[in-house]
């Protein structure tokens, strides 16, 4: 669609990315996270899939992070821990990373990539539903089963025992 | 729309096409800014005037001199305004100073995308976008994260308890929200917010407009679910624990002055209106006039929005000097075990409506 909007989104999304693993204060890595996690969602949109943008806002930004930094927050003392990023074991951390990197060029040259058309689709969501609700029934069901589990669960556990 | 057709309008020959999506979206950034901070403006005055109306008083008259001296006090809120910005700006010294500043914007950003998404009247909405609805409440969840970095930010004890109180709150109130807005994708099979608009053109029972509080009791209990959660949303009495002046100071706004309290009340004000302007598209018929197919030109349009749009913001304003504050245990009572369960029943029940009546 447009290069500088691509190019703002794809920095903003890489830069924070950066600044969630090189910061020394969890919180700030917690906050850069929102800028990278929102950035991914404006890559979906450049992808046409604007329903998935607005599931990643409000799964990963509006759900996940609250609780990371809800976690970071009422851990006692965590926020003042000084993270070290001090390397380890240079040589064998080398191998492996160039090691993936290598995997993940290999893999992007040779995966056959889909040409999105350059027309916006009339309709997105509606064919989500549509797929949902009727081819993919059964798997929408199991995984819905899956949370309704966990949520149980997660009452059970944080319950007064006394 | 708006978008759409700045798009058009530019000439598409430009030296550099990209620079064209960027030039749009800041040309439609600074109308939404410009109406904002005027409709704060009304709204503080409103404020001011029915709370005085409802403690049998009569409010800011004009006294003194300057800006405040004016009839009936009409320009206090600028008065107000010029007050806040020319505060000054304190940064208490052990506060962390980076989320400091950063947190009034977040919580400004996220009220403010939400607006691009309203539709004012038939022509005027910046973007018509498919998921409309899904994409203000989406955005509508960034505040929290703003609320909780500035109490955790300022390092002060009442902020941080604020800033708690104001994030579970949020988060609760969430869940209601989008569950009354489900009811309402159900019935119109569309989450665009024009679409929403036009299902609900013509008549039901011979002679109530067809919106969707009228069309059928489940969505008169979702558009009653949807405006309280609204209110809480906010973080307006009876809702207002985070901010509970007799107990937090100001929760988590507590160390906040001059310029950087004013995007926070700013938000607090937009936040309304976006709840205000979702709560009258869904289920109140937008800009739909309220005498189907009498006076539908787009001028009237706005006209019927911003009517609606502001009649549930008066709304917001009176019950906040009619209920006493609700207690902590009770504001998460009222939610997980009133509104989510009425919710979901409401679901089926529009579920079964639809199938029975039509």
């Amino acid at each position: 669609m447009d290069n500088i909007a691509f190019g703002l989104i794809i920095a903003i999304t890489l830069g924070s990315a950066l600044m969630v693993v090189v910061s020394k204060q969890l919180l700030y890595s917690a906050i850069a996270l929102l800028f990278t996690l929102f950035g991914i969602a404006g890559l979906y949109i450049f992808m046409w899939a604007d329903f998935m943008a607005g599931v990643q806002v409000v799964v990963y930004i509006g759900g996940i992070l609250v609780l990371l930094i809800f976690g970071i927050m009422l851990t006692n003392k965590i926020s003042s821990v000084n993270i070290s990023h001090t390397s380890l074991q240079r040589g064998v951390g080398a191998v492996v990373t160039l090691g993936v990197l290598g995997f993940l060029i290999s893999m992007i040259n040779n995966t056959s990539w889909l040409q999105l058309s350059s027309v916006e689709p009339s309709q997105t969501a509606d064919s989500i539903g549509r797929l949902l609700m009727m081819d993919f029934l059964l798997p929408f069901e199991v995984a819905s089963l899956l949370l309704l589990g966990a949520l149980i669960g997660a009452a059970m556990l944080s319950r007064n025992t006394n | 729309m708006i978008v759409d057709w700045l798009i058009d309008w530019f000439p598409t020959s430009v030296a550099w096409p990209g620079l064209t999506f960027v030039v749009v979206v800041i040309l439609c950034a600074i109308p939404v800014f410009v109406f904002i901070a005027l409709y704060a403006l009304v709204a503080i005055y409103g404020e001011l005037k029915i709370s005085s109306f409802i403690q049998d008083k009569v409010g800011p008259m004009g006294q003194g001199v300057g800006l405040h001296a004016w009839r009936w006090g009409l320009l206090q809120p600028v008065a107000d305004a010029l007050k806040l910005i020319l505060k000054e700006d304190i940064i208490p010294s052990s506060a962390d100073k980076k989320l400091f500043i950063l947190a009034p914007f977040i919580v400004f950003i996220g009220a403010f995308i939400a607006f691009s998404a309203l539709p004012f009247s038939q022509t005027l909405i910046i973007a018509d976008m498919n998921i409309g609805i899904f994409y203000i409440l989406a955005v509508s969840s960034l505040g929290v994260i703003g609320i909780i970095l500035a109490g955790w930010s300022s390092n002060n004890k009442w902020s941080l308890y604020g800033a708690m109180r104001s994030a579970a709150q949020i988060i609760s109130y969430e869940i209601p929200v989008a569950l009354s807005i489900v009811v309402v994708i159900m019935l119109t099979g569309t989450m665009s917010m024009q679409g929403i608009i036009q299902y609900q053109s013509g008549l039901i029972w011979g002679f109530l407009p067809n919106w969707l509080i009228f069309n059928n009791p489940f969505t008169f209990l979702a558009f009653i679910i949807f405006f309280i959660s609204g209110v809480a949303e906010c973080n307006r009495t009876p809702f207002d624990i985070p901010e509970a002046e007799s107990e937090l100071v100001a929760g988590a706004f507590t160390e906040y002055s001059g310029m950087r309290y004013a995007f926070f009340f700013l938000s607090e004000y937009a936040n309304m209106f976006v709840v205000s302007g979702v709560a009258a598209t869904a289920f109140m018929g937008g800009w739909l006039s309220p005498i189907p197919g009498m006076l539908n030109t787009p001028a009237w349009g706005l006209f019927w929005f911003m009517s609606k749009s502001m009649f549930l913001i008066f709304m917001m304003i009176w019950f906040r000097w009619t209920f006493p504050r609700l207690r902590v245990d009770q504001l998460m009572d009222v939610c997980w075990k009133g509104f989510i369960p009425i919710s979901l029943f409401n679901i089926f029940g529009v579920g079964i409506w639809h199938l029975i009546v039509g």
